[in-house]
């Protein structure tokens, strides 16, 4: 909501002049740390609307590209905003701000577990919490999920439950289904598309 | 086993399955217990469950559940090669790909392939959320759990960690 007076120019309202590598870097660790359960929405926050370093739309666009390549998306998108900002340098310390402080605490998080894990009353607590972190991710399935049944598309149904049986059932290495899947996927989406259009 | 080092066999496993992992973290899943417990026998399917709750309450990227297993694997330096494998070629592939497309929105390409892979990395988060369910959920309590937490995170907008945090108490209290 801008309610100010508007700008003269059509510029978006961005930050100047790009952040330095120590800026990326803390700002990453921060958005980082902030981030239990998932760090995207902080980092839209940080970056969109306190920073100002990117506009929605850019945002969108740059988590696109790092959502349909492969890899932790929040990790690519570090790499590639920082990038976009100060070359590969900002990338680097955007990833290193990302990435580093949480791998020290997730790294005495181990340490801890391999002394401690065996505690009874550890035990107890780590699998009340596996119960929910469970029921966290089938929601989010669930939710991922509606689109598609809504839509009543057969084909990415079918898609769906046949990588679901593979891999979760069967048990099947990841790689091979893929192989598999992706070509069918790519090849029924293209064709569908043009019989759309034409 | 080859006789290779845990280092190689942790940065070859973790390399290779990063760029695999479309849908990002949740989808890999699978493949990180089938190497991790069913192949390897690094860690026992206990051990990996609680690997995959610390990694959801802790802060940061959910992908670092890498980080425990390579702990798990080779002690520190596992746990910080099994990170960077897992991270640091898809952030290249990224850049790279991001420079060649400077501008997405001229081509069609991009938005097909991610249409075509989202049926593919649902399906996978529903083989986690199976696999999982299946070593964490041995009571009905347990169950139970896990069944009003899911409808609570999909119907209200509360904050995950409050029910990860209400799990915890659960089971200090030796309910689950």
């Amino acid at each position: 909501m801008s309610s100010g007076s508007a700008p003269a120019v059509q510029e978006p309202d961005l930050a100047t002049t790009p952040p330095s590598l120590v800026a990326l870097f803390l700002a990453f660790a921060r958005m980082s740390l902030a981030g239990f359960g998932g760090v995207l929405v902080f980092a839209r926050r940080a970056i969109v609307e306190q920073h100002r370093w990117m506009t929605a739309d850019e945002f969108n666009e740059t988590f696109a590209l790092c959502h349909f390549l492969p890899g932790p998306n929040i990790v690519n998108l570090s790499m590639v905003f920082g990038s976009r900002l100060r070359g590969i340098a900002g990338g680097v310390a955007a990833f290193a701000g990302l990435l580093l402080p949480p791998t020290l605490i997730m790294t005495a998080l181990a340490i801890a577990y391999a002394r401690f894990g065996d505690l009874e009353v550890l035990r107890r607590i780590l699998a009340g919490i596996s119960c929910a972190a469970v029921g966290l991710l089938i929601a989010v399935v669930f939710r991922m999920m509606m689109p598609l049944l809504k839509r009543a598309d057969p084909f990415a149904v079918i898609l769906m439950l046949g990588v679901f049986l593979a891999i979760g059932v069967l048990r099947l290495p990841l790689q091979a289904v893929l192989l598999i899947a992706i070509p069918i996927s790519i090849g029924l989406t293209y064709f569908l598309r043009r019989k759309v259009a034409a | 086993m080859t006789g290779h080092s845990p280092i190689w066999s942790l940065i070859s496993t973790f390399g290779l399955m990063s760029l695999f992992a479309v849908g990002g973290a949740a989808a890999a899943v699978p493949e990180m217990h089938r190497i991790a417990v069913e192949v390897n026998h690094w860690m026992t399917d206990k051990q990996f469950a609680d690997a995959y709750a610390i990694a959801q309450l802790s802060p940061g990227p959910n992908v670092l559940i890498v980080t425990l297993i390579g702990y798990a694997v080779a002690g520190v330096p596992g746990a910080l090669a099994a990170t960077l494998a897992m991270c640091l070629p898809t952030a290249l592939l990224a850049y790279y790909v991001s420079r060649l497309l400077n501008r997405p929105s001229q081509s069609r390409w991009p938005g097909l392939i991610q249409a075509a892979l989202v049926p593919l990395s649902i399906g996978l988060m529903a083989a986690s959320a199976l696999i999982l369910a299946q070593s964490t959920d041995r009571s009905i309590a347990a169950l139970l759990l896990t069944a009003m937490v899911a409808v609570m995170a999909s119907v209200s907008r509360v904050n995950p960690l409050w029910l990860l945090l209400a799990g915890g108490v659960l089971g200090f209290a030796g309910i689950v």
